[in-house]
């Protein structure tokens, strides 16, 4: 690390479960974000912040005035703009140290393989179920880590998943597209919340690629804004998972 | 037998009921949940068969997809 990485990484380099080289892994670090939304946003802000080395953004949409009220990584006069060409300036702005890769595609079957390999740590923040399972099952054949987070109304979930052998993926979790799954803007989601989980997905990122404490893989932090509660529980592998059985 | 869900006491449960007979019992969409049963999800493959006790605490989480 140079003098000038020592002075901006500071305060992570003084903590004795990230220290020096726990830097020297974060700065070295590849990670994919899909969805660059509410929980994309704060996630990427905060691993460009930690110097989080590579980081690709995976998102096809463009920002809507509705994304503003959640989504903190735009401004105004982005609306209109790619959203993944437009974060992808923020976070170089935010820390030119590192790499971004903008992808301004959408993810699919076909292109999940190739979107997602060469990465150390993929982070799932999109708001479909089907492109979540194409993300759930990419990560599977890829074994790569995925953290995965969901927001709606004032709820909020993550979970990581390590694509072993003997651990529960996505799918052990959500078999199938739930019945009249609800969108955000369906139903509605409370912006702050947004910062909550994006900022989770981050800190177990962070850990992840670290080693630093321990991390949620194979259990699911449930977050209940409206109560300010929270409870973190085990996941179980099913059985007979339709991806990973 | 008693059933604690989301809190709640819940008294006069039938003995051997699993937790396909429970969200039956509940009418609740068993697509749109997970269930959790002392601090462990339940694999939905396994809803049928799995047997409650009594005592057990189950938490009914809503499947969220935004982002």
């Amino acid at each position: 690390m140079t003098p000038h990485d020592i002075k901006r990484y500071a305060r992570h380099i003084v903590l004795k479960e990230i220290g020096g080289p726990g830097q020297q892994a974060l700065l070295s670090a590849k990670v994919a974000i899909i969805g660059a939304g509410g929980l994309g946003g704060p996630a990427g802000l905060y691993l460009a912040a930690a110097g989080c080395g590579q980081i690709t953004l995976i998102d096809d949409d463009i920002v809507d005035a509705s994304n503003l009220q959640r989504q903190v990584q735009f401004v105004h006069t982005d609306v209109g703009m790619d959203k993944s060409i437009v974060m992808a300036d923020t976070l170089k702005d935010l820390n030119p140290d590192i790499k971004v890769i903008p992808k301004s595609e959408r993810l699919d079957a076909q292109n999940a393989s190739s979107l997602l390999s060469g990465h150390d740590i993929i982070l799932d923040g999109t708001d479909s179920f089907e492109t979540r399972f194409i993300i759930n099952e990419a990560v599977l054949r890829l074994k790569l880590p995925l953290v995965s987070g969901a927001l709606g109304r004032f709820d909020g979930q993550v979970a990581v998943f390590d694509a072993g052998l003997e651990t529960p993926c996505y799918r052990c979790l959500v078999p199938e597209t739930p019945p009249g799954a609800e969108t955000c803007a369906e139903v509605g989601v409370v912006g702050a919340l947004a910062g909550v989980v994006g900022s989770m997905m981050a800190l177990e990122t962070i850990k992840l690629i670290t080693g630093a404490g321990e991390t949620l893989t194979g259990r699911l932090w449930i977050f209940d804004g409206l109560r300010a509660e929270s409870r973190t529980v085990a996941l179980s592998k099913d059985p007979l998972c339709p991806a990973c059985h | 037998m008693n059933l604690v869900i989301n809190g709640q006491d819940y008294h006069d449960i039938p003995v051997g009921i699993t937790v396909a007979g429970l969200l039956d019992h509940l009418e609740l969409p068993r697509k749109k949940i997970a269930v959790e049963r002392n601090m462990e999800i339940v694999p939905k493959s396994t809803f049928d068969s799995a047997v409650l006790s009594d005592g057990d605490r189950l938490e009914i989480i809503h499947f969220i997809g935004g982002g």
